[in-house]
């Protein structure tokens, strides 16, 4: 924070003084975001007896103990972490796979319906699965689907915002020229798009693979309406169970080391992927 | 686009579209148009009696918008969303000109872009019981205040009306101005350089070029920004939902209009569910449009 050597007048305040007020402010900012992470961490250290006395910033020697206790008590955890691990990953498979496929399909073919059908995934691309929950529910509970995954996997395939993006980095990145070369090569349609097209989408792909994955491993409210056998539930719904039941009894290490273990999978994994996470948010610019 | 030579090619576009159309058809559009079709019904369970269905008309809509409930957790929803999304406006404006100012030449901002954007990712309902358990009567910040005497005794954050709306907020707003920051760099990246220079020319500090120039023209992000996040916004659930323990409380002021919905669901009334559901979906789709209009305007521009 010593750049304010070079710092040149500039009508009034110096660079330099503006350059510390920014990395002030967003040290500040930092420690708002963080803070609670590292209290999260602190008390799933610590045992429900020093829990009680206080907080202190220094960690405990508790974690594997609490982890232990978490595992084998009342809770399905190791249900719930396999449910959600299975739904979030083959949702971003279908997404990501499928929605390649319906972005080809505007982006390379000429048709009659193309633009209607365009301007329509566009239009119901902002639509919350809220608002279509009730017509959602009943459906799932006439197809005797209740207690399936099916019903929260396979509804990924349409998914108008990955198909956007997918739609637009085609537009950036794949010419028509190619897919016509595949073709005079002889390649079927089909296998153009699975052995020249996907390999060519891997970048997107993998962005919204993630988005999806994430989306999905954070999803509560549908997954609460569907899922209420104790083994099909994901962890969201265990989290909110945890509130409901009488926590005063529960043992706090445990309830940290539970937040702690539906929350830093997902940490992991974007601080590895963060470059293209963020690069990802600007290219699609469609979020809630 | 350009034209393929051969028709027969064509007929390839329409099979690739089937998986996406079929998939939509089923699971969302005659979910909405069920839902619609429910809103006409009188159909709940009282007691153990099931009443209904029978068709009502535009009954359920009468009687859902003279209930003084709708309008209460309405107004909850907006004033949830305005505490988050004031300061997030405020401090995702202020990161965006300083990450984009040249004459800054902030380090580091890769790692400080990394943790703005983090809190987007987390469980809204782990985060939510996170904060119930950090915020409550014999929590570690009720704990650290007393620490560093700033109170005397254990405030309880969850039973004054203005603290539990103000964590709503504030949760939110952690969880989404990171993602609006990046939002509006985007846009003053694509702001022409040479404004900026011309401004400088014509002796404006940078005060005032952040006023006079990237201000005004980044209306039309301002406005996109706005709308979606009114949209996300009333969406609201997961975060009052678990710190609430789905009771909005206290006396029901953090009550949302998606938990009202969630209500409604759990207790199978699905007239009054449809109703506000079709509620929902006509504001939700007036601003989508909106959205739509200005993001197509701005791609003409």
């Amino acid at each position: 924070m010593n750049d304010t050597l070079n710092g040149k007048k500039q009508n009034g305040v110096s660079i330099g003084v503006r350059r510390l007020i920014a990395y002030v402010v967003l040290v500040l900012i930092v420690f708002m975001c963080l803070i609670w992470f590292y209290i999260l961490f602190i008390n799933s250290t610590r045992s429900n007896a020093e829990l009680t006395r206080g907080f202190t910033p220094l960690p405990s020697s508790y974690l594997f103990t609490n982890l232990d206790n978490l595992f084998h008590g009342s809770l399905p955890i190791w249900n719930g972490l396999f449910n959600s691990f299975f739904i979030a990953i083959t949702s971003a498979a279908l997404s990501t796979y499928f929605s390649t496929m319906t972005a080809y399909a505007i982006h390379v073919y000429d048709f009659k319906f193309k633009n209607a059908v365009f301007t329509f995934i566009l239009m119901v691309m902002m639509i919350p699965s809220q608002v279509t929950a009730l017509g959602f529910l009943q459906l799932v509970i006439n197809m005797g689907m209740e207690d399936n995954f099916i019903p929260l996997i396979v509804p990924q395939i349409a998914a108008p915002i990955t198909f956007f993006y997918m739609k637009q980095y085609m537009d950036s990145t794949l010419p028509i020229s190619l897919v016509e070369a595949a073709r005079i090569d002889g390649a079927g349609e089909f296998r153009t798009f699975n052995t020249i097209v996907l390999p060519l989408m891997k970048p997107a792909i993998a962005v919204q693979a993630i988005f999806t994955f994430v989306t999905s491993w954070n999803n509560y409210f549908i997954p609460s309406l569907i899922l209420h056998d104790d083994k099909m539930k994901t962890l969201p719904i265990l989290i909110a169970q945890l509130r409901s039941a009488d926590w005063l009894k529960f043992d706090m290490g445990q309830v940290y080391v539970m937040i702690a273990f539906s929350i830093f999978p997902v940490i992991l994994v974007y601080l590895v992927l963060s470059r293209h996470i963020i690069g990802g948010v600007t290219l699609g610019g469609v979020k809630g | 686009m350009k034209k393929s030579k051969i028709v027969q090619y064509n007929k390839w576009g329409y099979i690739f579209l089937i998986p996406f159309m079929v998939v939509y058809l089923l699971f969302q559009l005659i979910p909405l148009i069920t839902t619609i079709w429910n809103s006409f019904f009188e159909n709940y369970l009282s007691g153990l009696m099931q009443v209904g269905p029978n068709f009502v008309g535009f009954g359920n809509y009468a009687d859902i918008l003279s209930n003084p409930d709708l309008w209460l957790y309405a107004g909850n929803t907006v004033i949830m969303w305005i505490l988050c999304f004031i300061p997030q406006l405020f401090f995702s404006l202020l990161l965006a000109a300083w990450f984009t100012d040249p004459s800054l030449r902030l380090k580091g901002q890769g790692f400080f872009k990394t943790v703005i954007y983090l809190p987007n990712l987390i469980m809204a309902s782990a985060f939510a019981m996170l904060f119930y358990t950090l915020f409550s009567v014999s929590g570690p910040i009720n704990s650290i205040l007393m620490q560093i005497g700033l109170f005397k005794e254990p405030f309880d954050f969850l039973q004054n009306i203005w603290a539990a709306r103000g964590l709503v907020g504030f949760m939110n707003f952690i969880m989404w101005f990171g993602n609006t920051t990046i939002l509006l760099m985007a846009g003053m990246m694509g702001i022409d350089p040479s404004l900026f220079e011309a401004a400088q020319v014509d002796g404006a500090n940078s005060t005032q070029i952040f006023f006079k120039v990237t201000l005004p023209l980044l209306k039309p992000i301002f406005i996109y920004v706005l709308i979606t996040s009114l949209i996300g916004g009333l969406q609201m659930f997961d975060v009052p939902q678990v710190l609430t323990k789905s009771t909005g409380d206290p006396m029901r002021t953090t009550l949302t209009l998606i938990m009202y919905l969630n209500k409604h669901l759990y207790s199978k009334n699905y007239g009054m569910g449809g109703a506000l559901s079709v509620l929902l979906f006509i504001i939700t789709a007036i601003l989508s449009l909106l959205v739509f209009r200005f993001s197509s305007g701005r791609k003409e521009a």
